[in-house]
C-alpha cells in the first residue's frame, strides 16, 4: 500500500487545487473537502502504515507489544478531521450569507462588493 | 533607591493628568516637588560617590536570558541624573506658566515626566537590554511631546521624523548591543568594562562600533543624522529646552562616553568618534549662519556642542574626558536657560525672529538677566563655566593635535557668534521698531524668570568657584569613564597663558563676526545646498509610501484564486526546492506488498474525487466528496486506526448533510473560467499533485527526531489508566490542545449560528436597498 | 423529506444511536470510541430526527439549546481542568480515583472522563447548532 497512497495523496491533492482555483465559491468548498482528506492522508502515511493491531492496550495485557499502530499521528487527524467539519460548515455559512448579500457565488464579482 | 527614583517618576507620569485637574494652574510648582527632591536625593549621593561608594542594585528578571533589572549609579550616571532631574524641575515649573490652562497639560506632563523617568533609566541601566528599552522609550515620548500640538502638520511631521531616525537607530545599536553581550559574555555593564581588552581584540569589534555609533550618531543629531533636531523645534519650547538640548540629545553622548572603556582607545574610535564629532561641531555652526529663528539657531548650536562633546569622547585623553564632564554640564545649563528664555519672548513678543527683536532688556529684565548670563557663559568669557569647559577643550584638542584644535576653535567661534545673536542681542541692541511686534512685550510671569536666573546663575557661580564640583562630582564621573580612579583639581584661573590668549581670540573674532552678521548671513543663504540629507529623509519616505501602495496595489487586489496560485506555487517552490537539496538520497525501501481490496479502496478513493471536480450538478459532486471520505476512512479501518475511521465516517455522514441542505440556498455550479484559465489550473495543480506524491515518498523514509510515540504507548496506563492510546492522548496527556480544539469548535458553532441566525440590523437593511432585492432573487 | 420509510426508520434508530454514543463515550478510554465521536454519533442521530421531522420536533425532543449543550461541554472540559488546580498541580493534570465495587471489581473515576464528557456534549452542540441553523434558514 505504501506505493499506492502516495499517488492516491497526490491525485487528491492535484483534485484539491484545482477545485479551489475555481470561481464558485461552491466548488471551492468542495476542493476544501478533498484538500482535508489529502492532508489528513498525507499525515497518515508520512508517519508509517501498518496493517497491525490498533494502538489500544488489550484488557489482559498490561503493556502494548509491538508491532501496532502510531497512536500520535491518530490522535492529531482525529481533531483535524474534526477541525475541518467546523471549519466546512463555517465556510458554507458565510457561503450562503455572502451569496444572500450579493446574489452572486462568483468569487471575481465578490470582490468589489466592499466599496 | 535608584529605582525607586526611575519608577516614582514613572508613577508621577500617570498621575500627573488627575493632579494637574486638582491643582490648576499651580501644577507646574506642585509637580515640580517630586524632581526637585531627587536632585536633592542625587546631591546627597555625591559625597558618598567621592569616597569611592556606588550606589547598584539587581533584581533577577529572567534566569534564562541573562536578563537582569540591574541599576548602578556611578559618577557618570549621576552627572547626568542631576541634570534630568534638575533643569526637569525648572522645565516643569516652566511649562505651568508657558501654558497656562489652554491646552491639555496633564497630558503634557504626563509624557514630561514618562521621558524624565526612561532618561533616568537609562543613565542608571546597568544592563544593555535593560539600558535599549530606556533608550526608545525616550524616542517614544519625545515622539509625542515633539507631536504635543498634533493638530499642526509640520509638528506631526517633525515628531515621525525624530521617531523613525531615532528609533531606527535605536534597532541598529540593539544589534550592536547583542554582538557587545555575545563577545563579552554578559550584558551587565560594570561586568563589561572588565572585558574591554577582549572586546577589542574580537573580530566583531569593528561591526559593534558601527553599529552602536549609529545609535548614539542618531539620537545625539551627529552628522549625517543632524537633520532631525532643527525640525524637532516644533516641540513645545519647554520640550525643546528639555529633551532637545539638555537631556535626550546627550543620550547618544552619554552612551558613547558610558562605553568608551570597553570600546575606545582604538584608532578607529578616534577617528570615527573624534572625526564626526569634529566635523558635526563646525557643520553645527555654519548652518547656523543662515538662520534667523531664535529656536533653530539654538537647536544648530546644540549639534555643535554636541558634536565638541561626541570630539572630546572620541579623543579620549584624561584632559578630553575632563572637557567632556564640564561641557556637558555648562552647556547643560547655558542651553537649557537660553532655551527658556527663547520660549519667554517668543511667549511674550509673538516672535522668535532674531531680525525683528531688540531692545528687550529694558521690558524684561530678569530673563535679560538670565539670559545675558548664560551668552556670556556659552561664549566663553572668562571666570564663567563655558569659559572653563572651552579651556580644557582647547587643551586637550591641542595635546590631540593641530587639526584638531583648528576645528574646536572655529567649532567655538561660531557658537560665541550664535551666543551674541540670541542671547545678548535681542536684549541689549536696538531692534526694529517695538510697534512692530506682533505683541507688545513685558516681563514672562515669575514661574518663567525662576528657570532661567538659577540656571544663568549656575553658569556664573560654578564657572567662578569650579572647585565645589571637582571631588565631588568630576572625578568620579571622570573616573567612571576612564576605568580606573582620577583624581581631578578644577580652578576658574590658570594664569596667562597660550590657551587663555587663544579663547581671547575665539571672543575677539566672534564679536567681530557678529558685527558682519548681515553680509555672513547672505553668504551662508547662498550655500544652502537644495539637497540636504533633510531632502534625502523626505524623498525616501514618500518612496516608501508609494511603494507601500503599488505593492499593496498588486498583492492586494482581490482576486482570492491568484493569492491561493501564490501561495500554492510558493509552497510548492518551496518544498521541490528542498527536495533538490535533499538530492534524492536513498529512496526508502518501497514495500510491494498490497491487496487488492486495498488497491480497490485506492481506486475508488481517486474516482470519487474525480466524480467531485467533473460532475456537473452539484449533489452529485457532494455525493462524490462523501464517498471518497467513505474511502479514505475505511483506509483508517484498514491499517489500525478504528478510532479515525469511526469519526471519519460520521464526519462525512454529516458533511453531506450540510452540503445539501446548505445547496437548498446556493446557486447551480456555473462554468466561469475561460477554458486558457482552465488549463492554467490544471497544470498547477498535477505539478503539485506529482510534487506531493514524491514528498510522501520521501517523508515516509525520513526519521529526522526519534518518534515520542514510545512515550505514550508505555504510559498511558500507569500514567493515565486508559488502554486506547489516542484517546489518552486526546483527553489527558495532550489535553490543552484538545481544550483548545473544542474551543475553536464551539467557535466555528457559534460563527455559522450568528451567520444564518441573526438578522442583519436595521440599519444595513436600509443602506443597501439592493441587498434586498438580492435576496428575493436568491429565493427564487 | 417526509418519507414514511425514512420517518419510522428514523424513530427507531435516535434511540439507539443515542444509546451506542454514550456506549462510545464511555468505553472511549479504553477501546476505541471517545468523546469526539460520541458526540459527533449523538448530533448524528438528532440530524437525522431532524431532516425526517423538521428541526422545531428535533429540537423539541432534545429540549436543550444546542447552544447550551456548548457552553456546558466547555465549562466541563476547563473545570476538569482546574480541579487539579485545588491539588496544587498544572492544570489538566489527570487526578484519579479508584472506587472498590467488591465483586464487580474496581471503577477508576478520574478527572479525564470528565473532560472527554465535555468535549461528547461540545461536539454534539456545535454539531447540532450548525445542522439546526442550516435547516432553518431562509
Amino acid at each position: 500500500m505504501e506505493i499506492v497512497l502516495p499517488v492516491v495523496i497526490g491525485s487528491l491533492y492535484a483534485m484539491a487545487i484545482y477545485m479551489l482555483l475555481r470561481r464558485s465559491l461552491v466548488k471551492l468548498l468542495i476542493g476544501l473537502g478533498l484538500l482535508s482528506h489529502a492532508s489528513n492522508l498525507l499525515i497518515f502515511t508520512a508517519a508509517g502504515l501498518t496493517r497491525s493491531k490498533a494502538p489500544v492496550i488489550p484488557l489482559a495485557a498490561d503493556q502494548l507489544r509491538p508491532p501496532h499502530a502510531d497512536p500520535l499521528p491518530q490522535a492529531l487527524i482525529l481533531t483535524a478531521i474534526v477541525i475541518s467539519f467546523g471549519v466546512t460548515a463555517f465556510a458554507l455559512a458565510l457561503a450562503y450569507r455572502a451569496y444572500r448579500s450579493v446574489n452572486t457565488d462568483d468569487l471575481d464579482q465578490m470582490k468589489t462588493t466592499d466599496a | 533607591m535608584i529605582i525607586f527614583s526611575v519608577l516614582a517618576v514613572f508613577g508621577l507620569a500617570f498621575l500627573a493628568p488627575p493632579l494637574c485637574r486638582l491643582t490648576k494652574e499651580k501644577s507646574g510648582w506642585w509637580l515640580a516637588i517630586l524632581p526637585l527632591a531627587l536632585t536633592v536625593y542625587f546631591l546627597s549621593l555625591l559625597p558618598g560617590l567621592a569616597r569611592g561608594q556606588i550606589q547598584s542594585i539587581s533584581y533577577l528578571w529572567s534566569q534564562e536570558l541573562g536578563l537582569t533589572f540591574a541599576f548602578r549609579a556611578d559618577g557618570l550616571s549621576l552627572a547626568f541624573a542631576l541634570l534630568i532631574s534638575g533643569i526637569g524641575a525648572l522645565v516643569a515649573v516652566y511649562a505651568g506658566g508657558y501654558f497656562g490652562t489652554k491646552v491639555p497639560i496633564g497630558r503634557f506632563y504626563l509624557w514630561l515626566f514618562f521621558f524624565m523617568a526612561s532618561m533616568l533609566g537609562v543613565v542608571f541601566a546597568d544592563h544593555l537590554i535593560l539600558l535599549f528599552i530606556f533608550w526608545e522609550l525616550t524616542s517614544l515620548s519625545s515622539f509625542m511631546l515633539i507631536g504635543f500640538e498634533h493638530d499642526r502638520e509640520e509638528a506631526r511631521a517633525a515628531a515621525i521624523q525624530a521617531l523613525l531616525v531615532t528609533g531606527s537607530g535605536g534597532l541598529v545599536m540593539l544589534a550592536g548591543f547583542v554582538l557587545l553581550g555575545q563577545v563579552g559574555q554578559t550584558w551587565e555593564l560594570s561586568t563589561l568594562f572588565l572585558r574591554g581588552e577582549g572586546v577589542r581584540a574580537s573580530p566583531l569589534y569593528l561591526a559593534i562600533v558601527i553599529l552602536i555609533l549609529i545609535g548614539a550618531f542618531t539620537k545625539s543629531a551627529q552628522f549625517p543624522f543632524h537633520f532631525w533636531l532643527p525640525n524637532a523645534m516644533q516641540a513645545p519650547t519647554p520640550v525643546s529646552t528639555y529633551l532637545h538640548a539638555a537631556t535626550m540629545v546627550k543620550a547618544g553622548v552619554y552612551l558613547l562616553a558610558r562605553l568608551s572603556p570597553v570600546l575606545g582607545g582604538s584608532p578607529i574610535w578616534l577617528w570615527a568618534v573624534g572625526g564626526i564629532g569634529a566635523v558635526t561641531m563646525v557643520l553645527g555652526g555654519v548652518l547656523a549662519l543662515s538662520q534667523t529663528d531664535m529656536k533653530r539657531l539654538l537647536a544648530y548650536s546644540t549639534i555643535s556642542a554636541l558634536g565638541s562633546l561626541v570630539m572630546a569622547i572620541g579623543i579620549g585623553s584624561e584632559t578630553a574626558l575632563k572637557a567632556m564632564v564640564l561641557f556637558l554640564l555648562a552647556h547643560g545649563l547655558y542651553k537649557g536657560t537660553l532655551f527658556l528664555v527663547t520660549g519667554s519672548v517668543d511667549h511674550e513678543c509673538g516672535t522668535r525672529d532674531v531680525r525683528e527683536l531688540g531692545g528687550l532688556g529694558r521690558l524684561m529684565p530678569y530673563t535679560a538677566l538670565g539670559s545675558t548670563l548664560a551668552a556670556l557663559s556659552m561664549a566663553g568669557v572668562p571666570l564663567f563655566f563655558g569659559f572653563l569647559a572651552k579651556e580644557y577643550l582647547y587643551e586637550a584638542s591641542y595635546k590631540a593635535g593641530a587639526l584638531w584644535l583648528i576645528l574646536a576653535v572655529l567649532g567655538a567661534l561660531l557658537n560665541v557668534w550664535i551666543a551674541l545673536r540670541v542671547g545678548i542681542a535681542p536684549f541689549w541692541l536696538a531692534g526694529s521698531k517695538e510697534a512692530e511686534l506682533p505683541k507688545k512685550p513685558h516681563e514672562a510671569p515669575w514661574s518663567m524668570t525662576v528657570g532661567p536666573l538659577i540656571l544663568g546663575g549656575l553658569s556664573l557661580g560654578l564657572g567662578a568657584y569650579p572647585q565645589i564640583l571637582s571631588s565631588v562630582l568630576v572625578s568620579p564621573a571622570l573616573s567612571a569613564m576612564a576605568g580606573k580612579a582620577v583624581e581631578v583639581k578644577l580652578k576658574a584661573w590658570h594664569g596667562i597663558n597660550d590657551i587663555l590668549l587663544l579663547s581671547l581670540l575665539t571672543l575677539g573674532l566672534g564679536v567681530v563676526a557678529f558685527a558682519i552678521r548681515n553680509d555672513l548671513q547672505r553668504i551662508a543663504e547662498q550655500w544652502t545646498v537644495p539637497w540636504g540629507l533633510d531632502t534625502l529623509y523626505r524623498r525616501s519616505i514618500d518612496g516608501l509610501f508609494r511603494l507601500a501602495s503599488f505593492q499593496t496595489r498588486l498583492l492586494q487586489h482581490g482576486y482570492l484564486r491568484y493569492y491561493l496560485i501564490t501561495i500554492v506555487v510558493a509552497v510548492v517552490g518551496i518544498t521541490a526546492g528542498g527536495l533538490i537539496r535533499w538530492g534524492g538520497g536513498a529512496l526508502p525501501h518501497l514495500s510491494l506488498d498490497l491487496r487488492f481490496y486495498e488497491l480497490g479502496i485506492a481506486i475508488i478513493i481517486v474516482l470519487a474525487g474525480g466524480m467531485a471536480i467533473l460532475s456537473r450538478s452539484r449533489l452529485g459532486a457532494v455525493a462524490a466528496l462523501g464517498v471518497a471520505g467513505y474511502g479514505v476512512a475505511s483506509i483508517y479501518l484498514l491499517f489500525g486506526a478504528p478510532d479515525l475511521a469511526m469519526t471519519q465516517f460520521l464526519i462525512e455522514s454529516l458533511t453531506v448533510i450540510l452540503f445539501v441542505l446548505a445547496f437548498y440556498h446556493l446557486p447551480n455550479f456555473a462554468q466561469l473560467t475561460p477554458r486558457r484559465e482552465r488549463l492554467r489550473d490544471v497544470i498547477i495543480a498535477i505539478v503539485t499533485g506529482c510534487l506531493m506524491t514524491i514528498f510522501v515518498f520521501v517523508a515516509s523514509g525520513i526519521q529526522i527526531h526519534p518518534s515520542i510515540s514510545q512515550f505514550f504507548v508505555e504510559n498511558a496506563l500507569p500514567l493515565a489508566h486508559g488502554r486506547n492510546i489516542v484517546n489518552v492522548i486526546l483527553v489527558d496527556f495532550r489535553g490543552l490542545d484538545t481544550l483548545g480544539e473544542i474551543t475553536v469548535l464551539a467557535i466555528a458553532g457559534l460563527g455559522v449560528f450568528a451567520l444564518l441566525k441573526l438578522r442583519i440590523d436595521q440599519r444595513s437593511a436600509r443602506a443597501g436597498k439592493t441587498t434586498q432585492t438580492g435576496r428575493k432573487g436568491g429565493d427564487q | 423529506m417526509t418519507s414514511l420509510i425514512l420517518r419510522t426508520m428514523v424513530r427507531l434508530l435516535l434511540p439507539l444511536l443515542l444509546l451506542f454514543s454514550v456506549f462510545l463515550l464511555l468505553r472511549g478510554h479504553n477501546e476505541p470510541g471517545g468523546g469526539f465521536v460520541g458526540g459527533l454519533m449523538a448530533a448524528t442521530g438528532f440530524a437525522l430526527f431532524s431532516i425526517a421531522f423538521g428541526s422545531s420536533t428535533a429540537r423539541r425532543i432534545l429540549q436543550i439549546d444546542p447552544l447550551v449543550l456548548i457552553g456546558v461541554g466547555l465549562l466541563l472540559a476547563l473545570s476538569s481542568g482546574l480541579m487539579t488546580l485545588l491539588l496544587e498541580q498544572p492544570f489538566l493534570t489527570g487526578v484519579w480515583y479508584k472506587l472498590s465495587l467488591g465483586a464487580l471489581g474496581k471503577l477508576e473515576l478520574g478527572t479525564p472522563l470528565f473532560f472527554d464528557i465535555g468535549v461528547y456534549l461540545t461536539v454534539w452542540g456545535v454539531t447540532l447548532t450548525i445542522i439546526f441553523a442550516l435547516e432553518e434558514v431562509g
